[in-house]
């Protein structure tokens, strides 16, 4: 039973860690349609920052829990800039083109960063200092500590806030209406231009806090640790139905205990057929099935909406 | 990205010329500089072709082996090598293979047509075998200073070497270390599925199983993974006194670290994918007790290696990672070949490169019929107090100056 216990406890650590990242894809494609694939990167390059950060403010003998702060707020604010560079150089010259095309730019952002990443960083793993406590606490025989308690309350916070900011607030009406009709809402005196540039740097700034999220949990870096995450991540959006805060939020937990469940017992359950290598199959097969039901995604609107 | 490779050593070989030639002032110094294309009549170029992963996860591991290989080419072009009374130049032409071997056989062949006399690489099992096949068809010999899978040189390639031990020796001594040494009773393994992770993981379970070890679980993760704590979490239930795990450091040390995190207190051993500097440094304070293997007796008591050490940290800036010190024996070796044969013609020197008896940095190394290293004593490491302390060295044949099984 406490095996059981632990494993979905570490199902909702890792479907958090997913669920931070889900968010920041699905408030871009919300809004503008359009699949950031840039986005692991965006997280990797703020783990880097505040990586640097901290070894910089930790050396000078700042308090770990101010250093954190500092490291966030940077690490931040460079994404936004990334996130805005991005934004400009790579989606806006193609906002009228086909679909196909920005999805190829931000597959092209994405190795650009990582060789940049690889160049300044160098190629290999970075240890990451502990910033947050992480004082373990044993629960009916399972374990958690207090970074992984942090991170599903981060995750819960930031869809929070997120829907409060689209839903309540006058550049979240902006956002909705370049969402539902650009030209219209241009009509109307939306300057369409600031509200996809704040929509990204919103993002990256989302990035930023998820890249410091995860490092804090596995304690490294790396330059490639943005590909996999982006990847889990995306599957995660699309599960829960992309475009939809809550929903990258269900898609990034049920991932996280799909993969942890799946890789826990398939083995046992299957009599040793099937061992825990299955387990990317798992979830892929549970996202294949769920899509074939609904294509949307478990909470996604309809697509027809859309397009 | 070999234009890019290029450039370092051509420009570190013209500023040593142009040194040189401030310094003696005689006009035969300038014969030797590289940069000089009007007495290539009297020059041989020799090609020689590299590859390891220098993008991915692996990359660090990766540019460790291309900075080995560097090292040893940028000594012989300093030592000045006559090949079949022609002065040879090296040029080193290094491929990035990605970790994937569907890159590596592309690579492979870009080598092949690149027309290099040799290949030192690749770095991993799973990239080495599938390029060894177009290596053998064309002809060129290919030593790999890391690959250990028992299957690389079991193809029957006459070109296939490699200057490390292989799986089936180094598994045999973890399974026998663990199960007797350690005592370990019920065993849990896990292994990345990369032609080496499964192989060593195989070849440990069966000598440990021999041992008298009863293995409890057998897991399994990927080379790009990051989280453990699903695999980990079913181990602990199957409760072991010892977790194996066959790969490489960056799932290494944060496995270790998960382990300790999810309160499972148990020993933890590698192979030689876990024997660097980085996975002390990721794993942090949870890295001490770990156990690691490398192939070889330990560094420091061969009679090159402190030397080669110092060099190699005061010429890149960083410790060696891995394999650095096979990379450079690897090099050696084909141009000891090459210079005994009086050729840099693959078929010519094929046969020298067979019988090779060479005292290197890492080991003395002669090859048996089938490629594979002679001998191979493995030695055992522990972390204790952040750096990896040699244990003990078990089986094999070791080099002159160190007796085989001697307790350090």
């Amino acid at each position: 039973m406490d095996i059981f216990l632990q494993q979905i406890l570490n199902g909702l650590v890792q479907g958090s860690v997913y669920a931070l990242v889900a968010l920041g894809y699905t408030m871009v494609y919300g809004i503008l349609g359009l699949i950031n694939f840039a986005h692991g990167e965006v997280v990797m390059v703020g783990a880097m920052v505040a990586l640097t950060v901290s070894r910089l403010l930790l050396a000078a003998g700042l308090p770990p829990l101010l250093v954190l702060l500092i490291a966030l707020l940077i690490a931040a604010a460079v994404c936004m800039v990334l996130g805005y560079g991005i934004e400009r150089i790579a989606y806006r010259p193609l906002r009228n083109a086909p679909r196909l095309a920005p999805l190829i730019t931000a597959i092209g952002v994405s190795i650009v960063l990582q060789n940049l990443a690889m160049i300044f960083w160098g190629r290999g793993y970075l240890a990451f200092p502990q910033l947050l406590p992480n004082a373990a606490h044993t629960l009916g025989g399972a374990v958690i500590n207090d970074v992984q308690l942090i991170i599903m309350l981060v995750a819960l916070l930031i869809m929070g806030g997120l829907m409060l900011l689209i839903h309540r607030s006058r550049l979240g009406r902006a956002m909705r209406a370049v969402a539902e009709n650009p030209s219209a809402a241009a009509l109307m005196g939306v300057d369409i231009n600031r509200v996809i540039s704040l929509t990204f740097m919103l993002g990256s700034a989302l990035a930023a806090v998820a890249g410091i999220m995860v490092s804090a949990n596995y304690g490294i870096v790396h330059y490639y640790m943005g590909s996999i995450l982006g990847l889990k991540a995306f599957t995660a959006a699309v599960l829960g139905g992309i475009g939809n805060l809550r929903g990258a939020m269900l898609g990034g937990v049920l991932l996280g205990l799909i993969e942890s469940l799946g890789a826990g017992y398939i083995g046992d359950l299957s009599g040793g057929f099937f061992g825990s290598n299955y387990q990317d199959v798992f979830a892929f097969f549970v996202l294949i099935t769920v899509l074939i039901f609904r294509p949307s995604g478990l909470l996604g609107e309809r697509v027809a909406e859309r397009a | 990205m070999s234009n890019k490779h290029l450039l370092l050593p051509m420009a570190v070989l013209f500023t040593a010329a142009l040194v040189a030639c401030g310094k003696s002032e005689t006009p035969a110094a300038t014969s030797s500089s590289p940069a000089a294309n009007s007495n290539s009549a009297d020059e041989l170029v020799v090609k020689i072709g590299a590859s390891a992963p220098l993008t991915g996860p692996q990359a660090h591991i990766g540019k460790d082996n291309e900075n080995g290989t560097r090292m040893a080419i940028e000594d012989a072009n300093t030592k000045g090598i006559t090949i079949g009374g022609k002065k040879a130049r090296f040029e080193l032409l290094s491929e990035d293979d990605q970790t994937d071997p569907k890159t590596a056989t592309i690579v492979a062949q870009k080598l092949v047509d690149a027309k290099v006399s040799g290949i030192i690489g690749h770095l991993n099992s799973g990239t080495t075998i599938p390029a060894s096949r177009i290596y053998s068809d064309n002809g060129i010999p290919q030593i790999s200073p890391s690959a250990t899978a028992v299957a690389y040189t079991a193809q029957g390639f006459k070109t296939a070497f490699r200057v490390m031990a292989n799986d089936g020796q180094q598994g045999k001594v973890l399974g026998e270390f663990a199960a007797k040494n350690l005592g370990a009773k019920k065993i849990a393994v896990l292994d990345d599925r990369t032609a080496y992770g499964q192989g060593l993981a195989d070849e440990f379970v069966k000598s440990a199983q021999a041992n008298g070890a009863q293995i409890v679980a057998h897991e399994y993760t990927t080379d790009k993974a990051v989280d453990f704590t699903a695999v980990l979490t079913s181990v602990k239930g199957k409760k072991p006194d010892l977790v194996f795990f066959g790969g490489m450091d960056p799932q290494g040390a944060p496995m270790l670290k998960q382990l300790r995190s999810l309160g499972i207190d148990v020993k933890f051993m590698m192979g030689d994918g876990g024997y660097t500097p980085k996975f002390i440094e990721n794993a942090g304070a949870a890295a001490d007790g770990a156990y690691a293997s490398l192939p070889g007796v330990p560094l420091e008591k061969m009679p090159g290696g402190k030397n080669f050490s110092q060099r190699y940290e005061a010429k890149f800036k960083q410790p060696i990672q891995l394999y650095a010190p096979y990379c450079y024996d690897a090099v050696n070796v084909m141009i000891a070949a090459m210079q005994k044969a009086g050729s840099v013609e693959p078929a010519k020197y094929l046969p020298e490169l067979a019988k090779t008896e060479f005292d290197g940095v890492t080991a003395k190394i002669i090859f048996d019929e089938k490629g594979d290293l002679k001998g191979g004593a493995i030695t055992l490491y522990q972390v204790q107090q952040g750096k990896w302390q040699p244990l003990q060295t078990m089986g094999g044949q070791t080099a002159a100056g160190s007796s085989p099984a001697a307790a350090y």
